[in-house]
């Protein structure tokens, strides 16, 4: 059974029986010298920079995995009030981090 | 005779970069006024509560990011109005159409998985540093879009 997940305060058409707390998942990613480049001369006429959509997207599901297997190791079967955070921490690395509430609905 | 070879590889550049740049954010245009045509009857709201009478079968998360940069040509603008100050009037298409790409991608996902309609819609933006010039440049604007689809219960 897949871990719910909503960004509302409860699953829609469900209610919640017991809270858990926050369950959080991060990841820091760096993006690889050819994308880079490649998106240095995408970045001259402008439009989508579709590596770093990807790079990006792809990290956060990393994050979100991270935050259910949290979640799942409390026994909770859904997260709720999912929250996204992104951060430039250093240059060309951005953090990617997802967090929520861990609960379990009937 | 140096330094006239250097503008004229700027202005050269500076052409070229506005032409290409323009004809993409045209074409970009187009295609979110299309397929925001074709999703218009589709409910995406940001109220967190559900409507009256609406009964869930199921739910899930849905999501939709792209990153975008603006041409070199109207950074270049964007600089100018830095000294000026005002209305940056070049970054704000370039805002719009990652916004509006972003909806689109996470209801088009949505729509693919079966739901129907997306509430608690939310978005969030977040500038990327360039690896280069010490990460005072911008590499791009990420822009995210992120609600909780529903599947609803059919009337018999």
């Amino acid at each position: 059974m897949p871990i719910l997940m909503s960004n509302t305060e409860t699953i829609p058409g469900k209610t919640i029986v017991e809270f858990y707390g926050v369950v959080s998942g991060n990841t820091v990613r760096a993006k690889h010298v050819g994308r880079d480049i490649m998106a240095g001369f995408k970045n001259l006429v402008g439009g989508e920079l579709a590596a770093y959509t990807e790079l990006l997207s792809d990290s956060r599901k990393e994050a979100v995995a991270r935050m259910l297997e949290q979640a799942e190791s409390m026994n909770a079967n859904a997260v709720v009030n999912v929250r996204f955070a992104t951060s430039s921490v250093a240059q060309g690395a951005a953090e990617l981090f997802a967090y929520g509430t861990a609960v379990r609905v009937q | 005779m140096e330094a006239l070879t250097q503008l004229g590889i700027t202005l050269m550049v500076l052409t070229v970069t506005y032409l290409v740049g323009s004809a993409i954010e045209r074409r970009h245009f187009d295609s979110l006024r299309k397929r925001e045509a074709r999703l218009r009857a589709f409910p995406t709201v940001t109220f967190e509560r559900l409507p009256e009478g609406w009964q869930v079968a199921d739910s899930g998360l849905a999501m939709g990011s792209t990153v975008v940069s603006l041409d070199y040509f109207k950074r270049f603008l964007a600089g100018l109005r830095g000294i000026l100050g005002g209305r940056v009037r070049s970054y704000e298409p370039l805002l719009d159409r990652a916004r509006r790409e972003a909806l689109l991608r996470m209801t088009e996902g949505a729509v693919a998985d079966g739901y129907d309609a997306i509430v608690n819609v939310r978005l969030e933006t977040s500038r990327l540093a360039s690896s280069r010039g010490r990460g005072k440049g911008t590499a791009g604007v990420e822009m995210l879009a992120f609600g909780t689809a529903v599947k609803l219960v059919r009337q018999p």
